[in-house]
């Protein structure tokens, strides 16, 4: 029996990691698109995820953990099914954000920081997520959902409650619809030979 | 009120539902500007970008062509795109990465092959989830028609494009911790020197950082020449620029505006533009260019919008975002909030910024809460001194970036343009904004 998490991502999720490893002149760079998949399975970085990243990025588990811990969006323990990340820096707060926050802590009832009992929703107050033309603003799973009121916000939750909201808030992961068609198209020795060329070329010119 | 007839050269398809896509693109021009670059020499296309004084629009203002003459030659040199945007009430970027993710595209393109780049990255906040949608869809539909990857467009000219998320760190804009977060890091910025990516940059190499404004600015450059860009504006600042104007304005949202033809006052007031300050209240201060600069009164607004002019003026353009408040704006409350900012995103590795951010954070908190002393207010100016001594613009730097030498522009404003504010707080035992 082995204690690395190799087997806990899918198969889908391996595919499209190595493929994203592919991209790189080194294999570490593709750490934080890959810890976005294992979020997109899990919601979260869990440690059988965080074992079988390392292996993929050619890391030890401690190394992709040391990464992963100092950004935001990768989360080290669960998250409920929807974070709702309600800004409440500058250009929000001047427009009602806090007010906002105190609302959206009434209706989903848990304090900023909190997930809710039924794991449906976490709550977040986040830093300046760039909407500022629709302030107050927030996020759902990183979708964004501008000039919120009470009344929006509570019509908002009805609809991820009833998950009539599938195709403008989809599952966690910022790369649930990235995908990039193939990989690289052009070889380094293509690349080395042009620029070779062209330089010569210009040598001779002048 | 001046508001010039300048032509909008970053913003021309938004007024297109279907802005993003290929189609729409290809209706408007698109990729034209890279067919003519491709059919010059790459020293050439410098050249034409060097004339043009375009002064990168991510915040430090340098010249994009001088950038790029900087870079140290190499057999593998790097793009690398900055879509990090982060800094608090700037969202243009945002904009552009969403709704004309053809036009960075072809950008970063006409770069790349000005400085004969091996690859190029975008790297694009993470949290834009759509933006990245958008660019990486609009990257598949770029190598489909040829403008990218293999022999783009027969010229004999090949280069890879890789779109990378990153994953919420505003430090991450500091183009050395950019580059240590693209290689799969936590996002710490590197020692100077070297203090140009230029010379060491990312895995080691030579790179090119430029950010996502800058950068959808080359196709129109390219098509309509560099007179034609520099015909706008005045000075070094030409062309023209995106403001994104939040707060108290009637109509908040991202303008591009003709630089140094154009005043603070024109993008507030203007009917065209902000539409002036909700229920005709007074303005109380304007916090140009990101929460980093320090803030301008009423007394300012008739500044033009050019980087050396608000310079001189003993602030920045930086970011291109102007936040508006009024006269109800408790300015106590404002810079606790901006402080929090800095605290919470400071990457910890300097004393002066880790400590510091925290510390002014609680002693701003403690004044709004109506604890505070009258004392404060010169222990807060003193913290600040020890972050950028002098308190002076621009800052002395005590630490690794400027995060920590920005800290003090909103606490230093706040209390030079309305101390008695803050002693309104310790008389009165609490905020009187409520």
């Amino acid at each position: 029996m082995t204690t690395s998490g190799v087997g806990h991502l899918s198969e889908d999720i391996v595919t499209r990691a190595r493929e994203l490893v592919g991209l790189y002149p080194h294999p570490r760079s593709a750490l934080i698109p890959i810890c976005h998949l294992a979020q997109e399975q899990d919601g979260w970085l869990c440690p059988e995820a965080i074992d079988e990243i390392a292996a993929l990025v050619e890391l030890t588990p401690a190394e992709v953990l040391g990464t992963a811990s100092f950004y935001d969006m990768l989360h080290t323990e669960p998250v409920g099914t929807y974070v709702v990340s309600v800004c409440t820096n500058i250009a929000c707060m001047l427009r009602g954000a806090y007010e906002l926050l105190d609302h959206v802590q009434d209706t989903l009832g848990v304090r900023s920081g909190a997930t809710t009992a039924d794991g449906m929703f976490t709550l977040e107050e986040t830093e300046c997520i760039a909407d500022c033309g629709r302030a107050p603003c927030l996020a759902v799973n990183h979708r964004f959902v501008g000039d919120v009121t009470p009344q929006s916000f509570d019509a908002l939750v009805d609809g991820l409650r009833a998950g009539t909201l599938g195709d403008d808030i989809p599952p966690h992961g910022t790369l649930v619809r990235v995908r990039r068609a193939g990989g690289l198209r052009v070889d380094d020795a293509t690349i080395q030979a042009e620029r070779e060329a062209a330089s010569a070329k210009v040598g001779g010119a002048a | 009120m001046a508001v010039t007839e300048a032509p909008r050269i970053v913003t021309s398809r938004l007024e297109y539902e279907d802005s993003h896509t290929l189609e729409r693109y290809l209706a408007t021009g698109g990729y034209d500007g890279l067919r003519k670059a491709l059919g010059m020499s790459p020293e050439e296309v410098a050249h034409e970008v060097d004339a043009v004084s375009l002064l990168g629009r991510g915040g430090a203002g340098f010249p994009a062509g001088r950038k790029w003459s900087m870079l140290r030659k190499a057999p593998t040199t790097y793009l690398v795109v900055n879509g990090d945007e982060s800094e608090p009430a700037t969202f243009k970027d945002h904009l552009l990465v969403e709704r004309d993710p053809h036009q960075l595209i072809e950008g970063v393109l006409i770069a790349a092959y000005a400085i004969q780049a091996t690859r190029a990255f975008i790297y694009v906040r993470g949290e834009f989830a759509l933006g990245l949608e958008r660019v990486q869809g609009a990257l598949n539909d770029a190598y489909e028609h040829g403008a990218v990857g293999r022999d783009i467009f027969g010229s004999g000219f090949s280069i890879d494009v890789v779109v990378h998320p990153g994953a919420g760190a505003y430090i991450c804009g500091e183009e050395t911790a950019l580059l240590e977060s693209l290689e799969g890091k936590r996002g710490f910025p590197r020692i100077k020197p070297p203090y140009f990516p230029a010379a060491i940059g990312l895995y080691g190499e030579p790179t090119v950082v430029n950010n996502v404004e800058t950068l959808s600015n080359l196709p129109w450059v390219m098509l309509n020449g560099s007179g034609a860009f520099t015909a706008l504006g005045a000075g070094r600042s030409t062309g023209t620029r995106l403001f994104a104007l939040a707060g108290h304005v009637r109509n908040p949202g991202v303008y591009e505006v003709e630089m140094v033809k154009t005043t603070f006052r024109d993008l507030v007031f203007a009917p065209v533009f902000g539409g002036g300050i909700p229920g005709d209240r007074e303005l109380k201060a304007i916090i140009p260019g990101g929460v980093s600069a320090p803030w301008f009164g009423p007394e300012h607004l008739d500044l033009p919008l050019g980087q050396d002019e608000v310079g001189e003026a003993g602030s920045m353009l930086g970011s291109g975002s102007i936040v508006v408040m009024d006269d109800t704006t408790c300015v106590v409350r404002a810079a606790w909030r901006i402080t929090r900012f800095f605290w919470r995103e400071s990457c910890g590795q300097c004393t002066p910024c880790r400590e510091g951010s925290g510390w002014l954070e609680k002693i701003l908190r403690r004044i709004e809460d109506g604890e505070g002393l009258e004392a404060d207010v010169d222990l807060l100016m003193d913290v600040c001194d020890n972050l950028a001594p002098g308190v002076s613009w621009p800052p002395q730097q005590t630490t690794i970036c400027v995060l920590g030498s920005s800290i003090p522009s909103s606490i230093a404003s706040a209390i030079r343009m309305f101390r008695d504010d803050f002693l309104v707080h310790v008389k009165d035992g609490g905020c009187p904004h409520g």
